[in-house]
């Protein structure tokens, strides 16, 4: 695992399969996913534990992370897969605590499932 | 990543919110390409200056961390929207001039020097060799890593940001000594600046941190700007080394079939409604080359050029911007082809150009078609 922003959070999981283009398809005062053909579509990140494949599109969307965090709809933290450098500094802009797993534990994570996420535990993911 | 006792307090937000978010950003960075420590570099050049690409949300952050940030090291602006001197001419929206204005005076607030600039090697004074730092416009970390021996790597708008207010970066790729395993052998005879544009795109696609090239001959400005652009927009490729490179290296060609690929990919239109040039923007030994090439000659339709704006006063100190105005050019500073607000498809159907960097966005973000044509052809094809 690595820890790409630090942080100690609890929260439901909402998980998808499909990478996540902050920038246009997420939206910034409600964090609804607007993208058709999103597994995730018209559903809100809000106050969730979003755990994604990674995030793709223009570094803007750093940006947008920011934007939907001031506006208090933004996830609790992320999980992704793979390491992106828009949703890495987007979190970090936003202080968004942010972790990178394998494929094993990504499988293991499914939407619904209540966790504690803290960074700077020795076994950072718990379920509860 | 290995912290000091500094960067750790900084983390921690010991030393303010700024400084706390800045070393968030490095540090998520630096965890998501392997970087074991941070280290100190000397200047940093910002993207995220164009009010058309950072929108309201960029604008809106800026002016927030404006109030307390300032820049630790040399920091040195990418081109925003306008050249304000004849902006009038272009038919901006007032909110987009404002917005713009506030990016600008939020730089400025920070201690960033306004230059406003995707040239920065070619119009300040380079530090010495094997100096780290942080460039976030793609063809600038390019020619600063293959030209000016250099070293940073290609960084984004935040790292650059948050390397500009703390004097440090990751320490990672292209930082560390660097072998690239991929060599592009050059088969085009007599290249031109489009020719070389093309090879840089081509780099870009199939390289990954750094490529060497092999078969180049000695290359004019023009042409070494041409392939860095082109290098930075196709991919995340950016170094190249002159050379057959390691005899272990997995050797690719670049002959007529690919050229003619990337051509089709860019080239969508037979001839351009105008002319840009500049993408990078041109640089003063350029304006002075094309001001000889239109001695007695002007163009049949508009032609933007673009620079920076110490060269376009240079320019006109020396006599250059009459002498193109005469010509029919429209010059303008702080600003450029790539990503420029002020060509919009409701005017333009097509844009004729030798920049592939200007190509590619032209097509991609302002939805124009293009027409490519080396700056000779251009000017023997639309001039009289």
């Amino acid at each position: 695992m690595k820890i790409l922003v630090q942080g100690k959070i609890q929260g439901i999981i909402l998980k998808s399969q499909h990478s996540i283009n902050f920038l246009g398809t997420v939206d910034k005062k409600t964090g609804i996913i607007s993208d058709k053909n999103h597994d995730l579509f018209d559903k809100s990140i809000k106050d969730s534990i979003l755990v994604f494949p990674n995030g793709i599109g223009s570094s803007v969307g750093a940006y947008t992370i920011y934007s939907i965090k001031s506006n208090n709809a933004a996830p609790l933290a992320m999980i992704c897969q793979k390491a992106d450098l828009t949703v890495a500094t987007g979190c970090a802009l936003a202080n968004i605590p942010l972790v990178v797993i394998d494929g094993e534990e990504f499988s293991s994570l499914q939407t619904g499932q209540k966790i504690s996420l803290d960074t700077e535990s020795s076994n950072p993911i718990t379920f509860l | 990543m290995e912290l000091t006792k500094e960067e750790e307090s900084a983390l921690k937000g010991e030393q303010g919110e700024i400084m706390q978010m800045a070393y968030r950003i490095l540090i998520a960075t630096g965890e998501a390409t392997d970087a074991e420590k941070l280290i100190p570099i000397e200047w940093a050049h910002l993207s995220g200056v164009n009010y058309n690409t950072i929108g309201d949300a960029g604008e809106e952050f800026l002016s927030g961390i404006s109030k307390n940030a300032r820049v630790k090291v040399k920091t040195t602006l990418n081109p925003m929207g306008f050249d304000i001197d004849n902006v009038s001419n272009y038919g901006l929206d007032d909110n987009f001039i404002s917005k713009q204005l506030s990016i600008r005076k939020s730089y400025e607030t920070m201690g960033v020097t306004p230059s406003f600039s995707c040239i920065p090697y070619e119009i300040f004074d380079m530090p010495k060799e094997g100096t780290q730092v942080s460039f976030a416009e793609s063809n600038a970390a390019i020619h600063a890593n293959s030209f000016d021996n250099l070293k940073t790597n290609k960084e984004s708008a935040f790292s650059a940001l948050a390397s500009a207010i703390t004097g440090k970066s990751p320490y990672s790729s292209l930082r560390k000594e660097d072998s690239p395993n991929l060599t592009i052998r050059m088969k085009i005879d007599n290249p031109n600046e489009l020719t070389y544009g093309m090879l840089g795109f081509f780099a870009g696609k199939v390289g990954n941190n750094s490529v060497n090239i092999s078969g180049v001959e000695e290359m004019d400005r023009r042409s070494c700007k041409a392939l860095c652009g082109g290098m930075g927009t196709s991919g995340t490729c950016a170094k190249f080394l002159f050379g057959d490179g390691d005899p272990g290296c997995e050797k690719v060609d670049f002959d007529k079939k690919e050229m003619s690929d990337i051509h089709d990919e860019l080239n969508t239109a037979e001839k351009g409604d105008l002319i840009t040039l500049g993408s990078p923007q041109l640089g003063l030994e350029e304006i002075s080359d094309l001001t000889s090439k239109l001695k007695g000659r002007s163009f049949k339709k508009r032609c933007m050029i673009f620079c920076p704006r110490t060269v376009k006063e240079q320019a006109r100190k020396i006599g250059y911007t009459n002498e193109l105005e005469r010509a029919g050019c429209e010059i303008l500073a702080d600003c450029c082809t790539c990503l420029t607000p002020l060509i919009s498809k409701e005017n333009v159907d097509s844009v004729t150009t030798n920049s592939i960097k200007g190509a590619y966005y032209l097509k991609n973000s302002n939805g124009v078609d293009v027409n490519l044509k080396s700056l000779s052809q251009i000017i023997e094809d639309e001039t009289r």
